[in-house]
């Protein structure tokens, strides 16, 4: 038996090579905290720094960036191939459901092939948990890989970019109150900002949706749990709110949207139970009238599309430590 | 075949409490004594002698579930395979663990395997028949047949019945025919899609998780429908605290239900799935510490009688995946008796206690006669070597499937020796 090819778990610590530098960017989990505010100080000078001189330092020239989405988002894909673009990586974008795996062939052997075509990162979205580890445990040493949403484990890139957005706004992080609303369970943003939170040691965290919603032992994780929207707004500066799937009603984890909205919905009554100056964060696509209210989303209080242009922004950063050797 | 005499080895036996340095006299492959230096049979003055001094003399194992593969998933494994690897780690009697691709209808699917076994001759392979055709849930196969061609018991695995209706009458039928009915508890409704315990790990990793209460609601069902029909049940594979709970009342309330735990249980927990470890991808899936802690205490006080390996070979792409498309099941079959043992070393149950766990209940469980040093007994035995450290490797493992979370544990006792009805299956070479 080839010893590369024993079964078996990447464990976590695997993302950091040496000297904590980033390998691969699979889970916030357990990553340090220095490390977390080195990607945001990266992403404030790419955001800073004005575009026609980012290109005049092409930290990616020459590399190959693949992106294989197993599932579809066309706006993930798209940032990251802007992301890369912008550090002069040349960008592949592979859509694998319509090609190799529906021919039957395996994930390793998919992963393979595109190793012999010189690949440099493979930027992954897939279904299924713990697929980006998966990837990295199997792929050559020189690939790196980043996972761009594996299941309902991790998202790690969104989590870092709704950090990146709530310190610009609101500078430290301990003193804060964050709650995350909605569709926990079967959310890997919620999963990943959970993790980024308790690491960046905000003062308190706390989920709020039904208990058909809320995984089992999640204080675990080091949060608080509410089931009442009200009682858990009451004076949190940040307000995340997830994006509830239509599935659910299937799934008899909800009676009905109109129930959900009345009871989990963000509107402008609610958001006066929050600080004054609390913000409202939502990683997209938001259903208006479920989850959220136009007037908030639409609101002063929203930074819903600023989390959308710091994504370019904190992508590039994880992009640029990963391959593009020490700070600029 | 020529007598034998295994010569002041200590002999340890279970069943009858004998824990004591003695000769056993073996003729025509079974027991014909058990005694000291001075007993004097006839017939045993050319017999051939095994010093056995120094070493421990215990009833080959007998394992209540192996998913032996063959014939249909010969890729996976073979008895060839598998009765070597068996023999090898000091299990003598394998019960042959029915699934959808290697179905156990009929009595020609029984004599199939008996005949292959018989090429063999390694270990004994008692085989479980299917419950109902094609364990489809649906129909009833001919339980009367399977019994007539020796089937220990009856199965479904883990496949559903199609109704509780179904399964009251296989159940009924089956006791009709004086069988046991080995029944995998699980509410396939409430394991929807799950590929792991749902506790605080499955929420960390975000994986689809199996509660503990889609194990312990299908418990409860069966104990119900045991009072409605009068069968004979054995429970393969608990995993949760709940269902030790009612197995333990229902023994209380005299009920004739036994049942298994297999061996990685009590060593594993949910904990082990991080970080997606495939190789710990189970059914029943791992659970809390919680879980564990009352399997032990069932093991303790009897509530469960048999320690299994549940083995289930699988070659390399089975586990090379992401953790949800990986299949489940640990290649189990060799540490069987390490982990056994490890029980009586770590204090957790006495030595001829744990011992008993995978020889003289599994034995009872199956009606056969063998897993015990008694005289009539077949000579089915094991030599064990106490007080040698040994590594659990990859490299050193016999059955074909090489998925075992256990590569690298070390472990204390090992085989030297291997009698099947009184023929040598297995001599450890001779290292020192």
């Amino acid at each position: 038996m080839h010893p590369h090819l024993k079964p078996g778990p990447l464990p976590l610590s695997m993302q950091l090579a040496p000297g904590n530098k980033l390998k691969h960017f699979l889970t916030v989990e357990g990553l340090p905290y220095q490390l977390l505010h080195d990607i945001m100080d990266r992403a404030e000078q790419f955001v800073t720094l004005p575009a026609k001189q980012q290109k005049k330092a092409p930290l990616l020239r020459g590399k190959t960036v693949m992106n294989l989405f197993f599932e579809n988002s066309t706006r993930t894909r798209v940032t990251f191939e802007i992301a890369a673009q912008r550090l002069g990586a040349d960008v592949i974008n592979l859509d694998i459901r319509t090609s190799s795996t529906a021919k039957g062939e395996t994930l390793l052997d998919t992963v393979r092939n595109l190793e012999a075509m010189n690949a440099d990162m493979f930027v992954v979205r897939h279904e299924h948990a713990g697929t980006a580890q998966f990837i990295a445990r199997y792929s050559a040493p020189h690939i790196s890989v980043l996972n761009a949403g594996d299941g309902r484990h991790a998202h790690p890139t969104q989590a870092m970019l709704d950090m990146f957005t709530i310190r610009q706004k609101k500078g430290a992080f301990e003193p804060l109150k964050v709650a995350i609303v909605g569709d926990v369970l079967h959310s890997r943003v919620a999963r990943s900002q959970i993790h980024a939170l308790t690491t960046l040691l905000t003062g308190e965290v706390r989920v709020i949706g039904p208990k058909t919603l809320i995984p089992a032992n999640i204080e675990r994780m080091g949060v608080k749990i509410f089931h009442d929207m009200d009682e858990g707004l009451r004076d949190v500066d940040v307000v995340i709110m997830l994006r509830l799937q239509r599935e659910r009603m299937a799934g008899a984890l909800l009676p009905s949207e109109r129930e959900f909205a009345k009871l989990y919905g963000l509107n402008e009554q609610r958001l006066e139970l929050t600080k004054p100056d609390s913000i409202v964060m939502h990683p997209g696509p938001i259903n208006r009238g479920v989850e959220i209210d136009t007037e908030v989303a639409d609101g002063v209080r929203s930074v819903i599309l600023e989390q959308v242009t710091n994504g370019i922004a904190v992508r590039m950063a994880v992009m640029a430590m990963i391959m593009g050797g020490s700070a600029a | 075949m020529k007598n034998l005499i295994i010569q002041q080895a200590r002999v340890l036996d279970p069943n009858s409490r004998t824990d004591q340095i003695a000769n056993v006299y073996i003729q025509e492959g079974k027991i014909a004594a058990i005694g000291d230096q001075s007993t004097v049979l006839e017939n045993f003055q050319d017999a051939e002698k095994v010093n056995a001094a120094g070493l421990w003399l215990m009833p080959g194992a007998i394992d209540l579930a192996a998913w032996l593969r063959e014939p249909g998933l010969d890729h996976k494994a073979s008895l060839a395979s598998e009765t070597r690897a068996a023999v090898a780690s000091g299990v003598t009697t394998l019960c042959y663990q029915p699934e959808p691709a290697t179905t156990i209808d009929n009595s020609a699917a029984v004599n199939l395997i008996r005949k292959i076994n018989q090429g063999l001759q390694l270990a004994n392979v008692e085989v479980i028949g299917n419950m109902t055709f094609k364990l489809e849930g649906k129909r009833l196969c001919n339980i009367g047949g399977l019994r007539r061609v020796g089937c220990v018991g009856v199965t479904n695995g883990w496949q559903p019945f199609e109704s509780l209706n179904v399964m009251r009458r296989a159940m009924e039928y089956t006791s009709t025919h004086d069988l046991t009915v080995f029944m995998y508890p699980l509410e396939h409704g409430l394991a929807a899609g799950g590929v792991m315990h749902e506790g605080e790990v499955s929420t960390r990793l975000g994986l689809p998780a199996i509660p503990a209460a889609a194990e312990t609601v299908a418990v409860a069902q069966i104990i119900a429908l045991m009072e409605l029909t009068g069968s004979r049940v054995h429970f393969c594979r608990l995993s949760a605290a709940g269902s030790v709970r009612l197995i333990r009342q229902a023994k209380r309330d005299g009920l004739a239900v036994t049942a298994d735990v297999a061996a990685h249980q009590l060593y594993l927990t949910e904990r082990n799935v991080l970080d997606f470890d495939p190789l710990c991808h189970v059914r029943p899936p791992l659970r809390a510490q919680a879980d564990r802690d009352a399997l032990l205490q069932g093991l303790s006080d009897g509530t469960i009688d048999a320690i299994c390996s549940d083995h289930q070979p699988h070659e390399l792409d089975a586990k090379l995946a992401p953790f949800q498309q990986t299949e489940p099941g640990i290649s189990s079959l060799e540490t069987l008796v390490p982990l056994t043992l490890r029980l009586a070393e770590d204090g957790v149950l006495p030595l001829l206690q744990a011992l008993r766990k995978i020889t003289f209940n599994p034995a009872r469980i199956i009606g056969s006669n063998a897993g015990c040093i008694a005289i009539g007994a077949p000579a089915d035995l094991v030599l064990l070597k106490p007080d040698v450290l040994w590594d659990f490797t990859l490299e050193t493992m016999l059955s074909q499937g090489k998925n075992t979370p256990f590569a690298g544990w070390s472990f204390n006792g090992q085989v030297r020796r291997t009698f099947l009805a009184g023929r040598t299956v297995y001599q450890a070479p001779e290292a020192n």
